[in-house]
């Protein structure tokens, strides 16, 4: 077919089906709405307007401008030798497609990537016209997250930053060699350099507006990243210890994992098989216990092979593995402590700290809370309850404190994917 | 005496409960009624009071709290948030720290709820496009939240959509923005909604695109998008024909996997060393070119050559003796490489793509440049050739060499004869393809051409 001669419709259709292997679609993060704005905003958390049968939200058009594309990443099914059918947009045709959307609350932005053509900097340039022209002539205050394309110059990255809400490189794998095999075109310090060319723009606004200068705008909610795992043998620990890099190194908001999806026209070197959900779902979780439980990620993967377990969640795996921790007192444990008891969350740490200073809290305080009783009882020590120490002993404790079936524990990790919550 | 109250709003609850408190009315002594949820049966036999002396300073988080749970549909919600002012100013000062106490708990809950109802409300509005006589646009919703909760979620509409005309209806209550004030009216049933837009059909589109078949999590789903809200969303109808499809579409994307468009890798030998990649690449059908070619033709030299060379493709010539550069562009290349002082002997000279192709016209075949698949499929040779041999440095002739090697932004007329690092070495250079050079018609230019190949050549071995 002669992409000039496709309607709108097919072409959203091709180049939304190109995008949906990109794990993001958050929304959260700016701070507050751009001046002078006549549609659109961005306040709070981000809102989720529809979710797919695949229990992902859609909060953002998330499309590509293209998938023509120029390099041959092989997990992607756009790279250029595959066979998937083409399209692109026009710059006008996503404005309008992105206000139109927008005006019916059907999405809270735009969340626009693209397949290489020419060359990056051509690529980074389109993205950022569509950017601009919805904020100057469309007076458009929503959302709008752009992919940046890599080599793009600084010069377009600093651009695209005054206009977007939140920019992101993707890292794609983990590791140099995993890169090295499946997207020989692109290679970890260049991806890198990009990343801390935005943290330092990042970082340059900030500054300035601590000196009490009021900087232009830049990707005020920050950066983000995806890696897609499971595509190649490396472990869960050398997964985590490269986004734990990224957050420190790089101050990204967010890493998201990817569980490598079968892609239509797939090279024979790639899995052929469904993607490992609840070992993406574990990645998540151990992601939330080094950004807000205090865990590293040497800690938290401890079983011999490097990767987490897919039985039990990692909270209670490290609980397990280290029982000369507990019991915890709940009226006297530090912060720090209560936030490494499995069952219990950042929220209730937070709240029993503020009940415990009126309160000796009971084992019934605790349930009302709605902390996970069943995996916490064996861990902490109340003003009732007091847990015999040769129940921590025993060696069948994993099996006793693990949730009860398989059934049970698919449904905990659709929910607990979204939340995060461990 | 019990006092008989009718309260429908929080305005009206935090007056009364005003008066309730100068009086030191007990909680077990009043009666909230709401004619939304039972008939008012007895008059209200209150007396007036005095405007209240006593001023009560509450903490700011309980009027949040009351104005929340006043928006819930519970009938108790008056009475409960009485008992707990009276707790507040009663002793209990940090009462509402006790998040575990029965009274404060079943207020959490509720407040819980009307924000969850508010941020569903929020998300799940689906505004339609009316065009009225002045031809000016409206947008009009309709939408069933669980509480009385549109004057909570409408500032926000307003802030987000400000320079729109809009209306949100509800069974309860409605909501209109005329991009100045918001003004709100009775409650409408749904068949007074305008049904459809020309929209929809795009953002079903969308929907159904962006849903990836190898991940379904149905629960999940439900969870977060309550069935009850599937009405008055457009795109919930797709979802079961989605997920009936679901399964044959992996089915079809994992079974695509096996044999489509292989590469070269496909045909890699056990052993990478030269002798075995010439064997192998014999057999290599990765992609269709050489259905049409003589023979592969491998790359050839020293194994253990500190400089390798790389074309583009064999040309006719080459095709028909199965060495790479021995038609004319060989010939200039050899004169190239004796004015640089460089043995042919010792170097490996090979190609990106090892098939010959072309297009024929009468008698003669022309050489057609090869596309971007074909490229990629036979990369993986040029990878294990160079992976073998380790050179000290690589010349790319022309700009297919170069952009397989150097990246697909690589132009050799912006970075031709600059020495660039590489995964296979770290001096990579790219210069002209001595075919571009024979074909230069201008014989100045031809001349500087060929200069500029003789010095790139000799940059390498410096």
């Amino acid at each position: 077919m002669v992409a000039d001669r496709m309607d709108v419709r097919e072409k959203l259709a091709i180049l939304a089906d190109a995008a949906k292997y990109d794990a993001s679609c958050a929304s959260s993060g700016s701070k507050g709405t751009r001046a002078g704005s006549k549609i659109g905003s961005t306040e709070g958390m981000g809102i989720c307007h529809s979710y797919t049968p695949d229990g992902r939200c859609v909060s953002l058009l998330k499309i590509l401008l293209t998938n023509y594309c120029i390099y041959d990443c092989q997990y992607c099914v756009n790279r250029i030798s595959s066979d998937t059918p083409r399209a692109r947009f026009t710059i006008d045709e996503v404005v309008s497609l992105t206000m139109e959307f927008y005006k019916r609350n059907y999405v809270e932005g735009l969340f626009l990537s693209s397949g290489i053509i020419q060359t990056s900097d051509y690529t980074m340039e389109q993205l950022i016209a569509v950017a601009k022209k919805l904020r100057i002539d469309h007076h458009y205050g929503g959302y709008i997250h752009l992919k940046t394309i890599p080599n793009a110059s600084q010069g377009l990255i600093d651009e695209a930053g005054g206009w977007a809400d939140r920019l992101s490189v993707n890292i794609e794998l983990p590791t140099d060699a995993d890169l090295h095999q499946l997207a020989p075109e692109k290679k970890k310090p260049q991806i890198v350099k990009a990343m801390s060319g935005i943290r330092e723009k990042i970082d340059e606004t900030k500054q300035e507006q601590a000196a009490g200068f009021k900087p232009p705008r830049f990707a005020p909610a920050g950066q983000s990243t995806q890696m897609i795992v499971g595509a190649t043998p490396t472990p869960d620990l050398d997964v985590l210890k490269t986004a734990s890099e990224l957050y420190i190194g790089q101050r990204l908001r967010r890493v998201y994992y990817s569980a490598y999806s079968p892609i239509p026209h797939a090279d024979a070197r790639l899995p052929g098989q469904s993607p490992p959900l609840i070992r993406e779902h574990r990645l998540y979780q151990a992601d939330w216990l080094m950004r807000f439980y205090g865990f590293s990620a040497d800690e938290i993967v401890a079983e011999k092979d490097h990767n987490l377990s897919l039985e039990i969640d990692p909270k209670l795996a490290w609980a397990i593995a280290n029982r000369h921790f507990f019991p915890v007192d709940i009226n006297r444990a530090s912060r720090e402590e209560l936030l490494r008891i499995p069952g219990i969350g950042v929220r209730n740490v937070k709240r029993i700290l503020s009940l415990r200073k009126h309160n000796n809290l009971r084992s019934e305080d605790l349930r009302k809370l709605r902390v996970a009783w069943n995996r916490a009882k064996v861990f902490v020590l109340t003003a009732d309850h007091n847990p015999s120490l040769a129940d921590l002993d025993k060696l069948d404790l994993a099996k006793r404190v693990k949730p009860k079936s398989q059934q049970r524990m698919l449904f905990d990790a659709a929910s607990s994917a979204a939340s995060g919550e461990v | 005496m019990t006092h008989f109250l009718n309260i429908e709003t929080f305005d009206q609850w935090r007056t009364e409960a005003r008066l309730l408190l100068a009086q030191e009315v007990e909680p077990f002594d009043i009666n909230f009624l709401s004619s939304r949820d039972q008939p008012l049966l007895f008059a209200d036999d209150r007396q007036e009071a005095s405007p209240a002396n006593t001023t009560h300073n509450v903490p700011k988080l309980f009027l949040d709290l009351a104005r929340n749970v006043a928006c819930h549909r519970k009938a108790n919600r008056w009475e409960l948030l009485y008992r707990t002012l009276w707790r507040l100013t009663h002793g209990e000062r940090s009462l509402l720290q006790i998040t575990t106490d029965d009274d404060i708990h079943e207020l959490l809950q509720m407040q819980k709820a009307v924000k969850r109802d508010v941020h569903k409300m929020k998300a799940f509005v689906r505004f339609r496009k009316v065009e009225s006589v002045d031809e000016s646009e409206n947008y009009i919703a309709w939408h069933r939240p669980d509480h009385h909760i549109v004057r909570l979620a409408a500032p926000f509409f307003a802030r987000r959509f400000n320079g729109m005309n809009w209306t949100i209806l509800t069974p309860d209550e409605s909501v209109a923005w005329d991009q100045h004030e918001l003004q709100y009216g009775a409650g409408v049933p749904a068949s007074e909604a305008p049904d459809g837009d020309v929209l929809e059909e795009l953002w079903k589109t969308y929907y159904a695109s962006i849903f990836n078949p190898a991940r379904v999590k149905v629960a999940m789903m439900k969870r977060e998008m309550p069935v009850r809200h599937w009405p008055t969303l457009p795109e919930a109808e797709l979802i079961e024909g989605l997920l009936q499809q679901a399964p044959k579409r992996v089915n079809e994307m994992i079974e695509q996997n096996e044999g489509f468009d292989r590469t070269a890798t496909h045909y890699m030998p056990q052993q990478s060393d030269l002798d075995s990649l010439r064997e192998a690449a014999k057999c290599c059908h990765a992609c269709d070119l050489h259905q049409f070619a003589t023979q592969m033709v491998f790359g050839e030299g020293a194994k253990d050559a500190r400089i390798v060379l790389v074309g583009e493709q064999p040309g006719d010539r080459e095709d028909i003796e199965g060495r790479p550069f021995v038609g004319p562009a060989g010939k200039l290349l050899d004169n190239a490489l004796a004015r640089a002082g460089v043995n042919r002997n010792e170097v490996y000279i090979t190609n990106v793509v090892k098939h010959f192709k072309f297009t024929e016209r009468g008698k003669r075949r022309l050489h057609k440049k090869p596309n971007s698949r074909e490229i990629f499929a036979c990369r993986p040779w040029l990878e294990a050739e160079l992976a073998a041999i380790q050179p000290e440095a690589i010349i790319c002739l022309g700009a297919t060499p170069a952009q397989a090697l150097l990246g697909r932004d690589f132009r050799i007329s912006k970075s031709r004869g600059q020495v660039l690092a590489t995964d296979w070495c770290k001096r990579t250079v790219a210069t002209w393809h001595p075919a571009a050079i024979l074909r230069m018609p201008d014989v100045s230019r031809r001349e500087q051409m060929e200069q500029q190949l003789v010095g790139d050549l000799r940059l390498s071995v410096a």
